[in-house]
C-alpha cells in the first residue's frame, strides 16, 4: 500500500496574546492508502489542528505534510480550496446541512464548486444517497430528517467529489449510542469499499472502532498502534 | 470554478429566502432611482416646456423695444408707454427693412382697452399690428383671415382675435362676422388666432386682439399713441445663421439713426435664440440639482444594501464557512455575496425605474409639462443602480472571502 499521507515534523504555533503555544509540536505519521484510523486525545491534543491541516483549512508552520501528492505548506489560498474540493470529503459533528436545501441538493453542494454539470450532479448525488440509505428521502430537508439520517447525507456529501480522504471530526458526537454505532458502520462499509477514512474523536470506543489509533497529547503523539480484531468494540465491527 | 448559472441561482435562493428583507433593502434603490428619474423627467419636461413656449414667440426672431437694458442682466418683455419710451418709430422700421438678411419686419403698438361683446367684457391686450406680424412670430390664424395691407392703411375697424379671447366673449358661438366694442366703437371680427399657450414667462399669449397699426393708432391708444412712435419692432431674420449678425446691424443702424453711442442706447434689442438658450441653461442646472438631491437617496439605499449585506454575513458565517470547507474559493463567495448585492440594487433600480416614470407622467401631468423620458437616462439608471449595488455590496462580499474557514464553522 502506498502512502496517501505523509506528515514530517509538524509544528503548528498559534499565538494567544504574549504567549505561543504549541498546537503541534513535531509530529511524525503516515497514513497509507486505504487505512481506516483514528485521531484520539482529549481537548486542546492539537488533534482539531491536525484534522484542519489534513483538510486543507489551515497550514503547518513549519514541517512538511503531503496529501495525496499535494504539499499543503506549499499551497495558496486557491489551491487549498481546489484540494478540500477534490481530494478531501469533510463529515463534522454537527452535520453542518444547509437548512434551506433538500438533501439531495446538500449533497449537490460540493460538485457545484466544482463545476460538476447540473444533470451529472443529480445523477450523481442521488446514487450517493441511495449508497448511504437514503433514496426515499432525497427531497427532504435537513429538518425532516432525524440525526442519524442528516450524518448520512453529511456523508453522502463528502463522498461526492470521490475523495481520496474521508475526514470525520467527532461524527458520532451528536447522536445517540444505536446512531453512532450505526454511522461507524456505514464508515467501515466504505473503507471496505476502499475509501481511507480518518475519525477524529475524544471517545476510545469510537477509536476503538477503527484499524488504528493514533493517540495525541499535548501536540505530540504519544500512541499509535493498530486496532486488533480482538480489541475492536463488538458493536462497531 | 463555480459556474455562472449556479452563481445565480445560489443568489436568487438566498434572497428568496428572507423575501422581506430583501424586499425593504430593495426599496431604498427603489426610492432612490424612482426621485431621481422622476426629478430629471420633470427637470427636462420644465426645459423642453421653456424651450417650446420661448420658440412659440417666433423663431429667427429680434425684437427691438424703446428704452436700454441697464447691467445686461434682465430681459424686458414688455416696454411701451410712459416717458422717453416713444423712441422707436415707423421709420426705423422701414429702415431696418432695408437691412441685408431680413425677412420681415412689423412694428407694433400695444395698448390696454375693455373689449365689450354680448354683454361680455374682457380686458385684454390690444396689439396693432400689420400684417407681416402672423409671419414674424410664427402665428397662423384658425378660423377667418387675417386684415390685408390694405385694410391696414385704411384703418379699416376690424380685429384677429386670440384664442382666450375668442372664448370669453363668444364663449357659444362663431366669433368671426360678430362685432366688438372697443373705445366707443365696434369693430368687426375677421378671423381667429391658433392657440399658442402659455409664454416661457407666464403670460397667456392667446389674451390678444389685433388690429390695425393704424387703427389703433388713431382710435385706441392714448395721446402717446400717436404720432410716429411704435412700442415694438418684430425683425424676423431670413435663418438663425444671420441672427446674430443682423441684432449687430440693427443695433449699430439704430445707433446712428439715434444719434447715441453704444452704453446710451434708448432701445433695446433682444434675441430670443440667445434668451431660449440662457432660459434652456437655467433649466438645466435646475434639473442637475433636482438629479443631484435624489441622488442622495439612491445613496442612502446604497448604504442600506451594505448594511443587510454585512448582517447577512454575519449571520452567514457558518454557513460560508461550510462553503469554504467544501471547496469555495474566495473569488467564489466574493461573487456569491457581491451578486447579492447587485442582484438587489439592479432589481430595486428596475422597480425604481418604472414607478420614477410613473411619477414623472404623474407630475407632468399636473403641471401640463411635456413628459421627457428619454432611453440614456433610464439605460443610466438602471446602470448606476448597479453601480451603486458593486460600490456597496464589495465591502461585505469581501469580508465574506475572507472568513476563516476555521472560525468560522466554529460560530454557532
Amino acid at each position: 500500500m502506498s502512502a496517501l499521507i505523509e506528515a514530517k515534523d509538524l509544528v503548528k504555533l498559534y499565538r494567544m496574546g504574549d504567549e505561543t503555544v504549541h498546537a503541534l509540536d513535531g509530529v511524525n505519521f503516515t497514513i497509507p492508502k486505504g487505512e481506516y484510523c483514528a485521531i484520539v486525545g482529549p481537548s486542546g491534543s492539537g488533534k482539531s489542528t491536525l484534522m484542519n491541516i489534513l483538510g486543507g483549512l489551515d497550514t503547518p508552520t513549519e514541517g512538511r505534510i503531503v496529501i495525496a501528492g499535494n504539499d499543503i505548506g506549499e499551497m495558496n489560498d486557491d489551491d487549498l480550496a481546489l484540494f478540500r474540493n477534490e481530494t478531501v470529503g469533510f463529515v463534522f459533528q454537527s452535520f453542518n446541512l444547509l437548512p434551506r436545501l433538500t438533501a439531495l441538493e446538500n449533497v449537490e453542494l460540493p460538485m457545484i464548486y466544482g463545476g460538476v454539470l447540473p444533470k451529472e450532479r443529480h445523477e450523481r448525488a442521488a446514487e450517493l444517497l441511495h449508497r448511504v440509505g437514503l433514496g426515499e428521502r432525497m427531497g427532504h430537508r435537513p429538518t425532516q430528517l432525524s440525526g442519524g439520517q442528516q450524518q448520512r447525507v453529511a456523508i453522502a456529501r463528502a463522498l461526492s467529489g470521490k475523495p481520496a480522504l474521508l475526514l470525520a471530526d467527532e461524527p458520532t458526537g451528536a447522536l445517540d449510542t444505536n446512531t453512532g454505532t450505526e454511522i461507524l458502520g456505514l464508515f467501515n462499509q466504505l473503507n471496505q469499499e476502499g475509501a481511507t477514512v480518518v475519525l477524529v474523536t475524544h471517545d476510545h470506543d469510537v477509536a476503538r472502532a477503527t484499524r488504528r489509533t493514533i493517540e495525541m497529547r499535548d501536540g505530540k503523539i504519544v500512541a499509535d498502534h493498530p486496532n486488533n480484531r480482538e480489541t475492536r468494540h463488538d458493536a462497531y465491527v | 470554478m463555480m459556474r455562472t448559472s449556479d452563481l445565480v441561482a445560489s443568489a436568487g435562493r438566498a434572497l428568496r429566502a428572507n423575501p422581506m428583507r430583501s424586499a425593504l433593502t430593495a426599496l431604498g434603490v427603489i426610492i432612490g432611482v424612482a426621485s431621481v428619474v422622476a426629478m430629471v423627467a420633470l427637470g427636462s419636461g420644465a426645459q423642453a416646456q421653456v424651450e417650446r413656449s420661448i420658440a412659440s414667440l417666433g423663431s429667427n426672431l429680434l425684437i427691438v423695444v424703446p428704452g436700454s437694458q441697464r447691467g445686461g442682466g434682465g430681459v424686458r418683455m414688455q416696454a411701451g408707454g410712459g416717458q422717453g419710451w416713444d423712441t422707436l418709430t415707423l421709420d426705423d422700421a422701414a429702415a431696418i427693412a432695408q437691412l441685408e438678411g431680413v425677412a420681415v419686419v412689423a412694428p407694433s403698438q400695444r395698448a390696454r382697452t375693455q373689449v365689450v361683446a354680448n354683454g361680455l367684457n374682457w380686458n385684454p391686450q390690444v396689439e396693432g399690428v400689420t400684417p407681416g406680424y402672423l409671419t414674424a412670430r410664427d402665428w397662423e390664424i384658425s378660423q377667418g383671415r387675417m386684415f390685408d395691407d390694405t385694410e391696414e392703411r385704411q384703418a379699416r375697424r376690424v380685429v384677429v382675435l386670440g384664442n382666450t379671447v375668442a372664448e370669453e366673449l363668444f364663449p357659444n358661438m362663431e366669433p368671426v362676422g360678430q362685432s366688438v366694442r372697443m373705445n366707443g366703437g365696434a369693430y368687426e371680427v375677421i378671423g381667429v388666432l391658433e392657440s399658442k399657450g402659455q409664454s416661457g414667462f407666464g403670460m397667456d399669449q392667446d389674451d390678444i386682439v389685433l388690429a390695425p397699426l393704424t387703427t389703433v393708432k388713431r382710435r385706441i391708444s392714448g395721446r402717446r399713441g400717436r404720432g410716429d412712435s411704435v412700442s415694438q419692432i418684430s425683425v424676423k431674420a431670413e435663418s438663425e445663421d444671420v441672427l446674430n449678425r443682423l441684432q449687430e446691424d440693427v443695433e449699430n443702424l439704430l445707433r446712428q439713426r439715434h444719434r447715441t453711442r453704444e452704453g446710451e442706447d434708448d432701445f433695446t434689442v433682444q434675441n430670443l435664440s440667445s434668451i431660449t438658450e440662457t432660459a434652456a441653461q437655467t433649466t438645466q442646472v435646475f434639473t442637475y440639482l433636482l438629479g443631484g438631491i435624489s441622488a442622495v437617496s439612491l445613496l442612502v439605499g446604497g448604504i442600506g444594501i451594505m448594511n443587510i449585506m454585512l448582517v447577512s454575513v454575519t449571520e452567514r458565517t457558518r454557513e460560508i464557512g461550510l462553503r469554504k470547507a467544501l471547496g469555495a474559493r474566495q473569488s467564489d463567495i466574493l461573487h456569491q455575496f457581491g451578486l447579492e448585492a447587485v442582484t438587489l440594487s439592479v432589481a430595486g433600480g428596475i422597480i425604481g425605474l418604472v414607478i420614477g416614470v410613473a411619477g414623472a407622467w404623474g407630475m407632468t401631468t399636473l403641471f401640463n409639462l411635456p413628459l421627457v423620458v428619454s432611453p440614456l437616462n433610464a439605460g443610466l439608471a438602471i446602470a448606476f443602480s448597479g453601480v451603486v449595488g458593486v460600490v456597496f455590496g464589495a465591502y461585505p462580499a469581501w469580508r465574506a472571502a475572507r472568513l476563516d474557514p476555521i472560525e468560522a464553522l466554529r460560530r454557532e
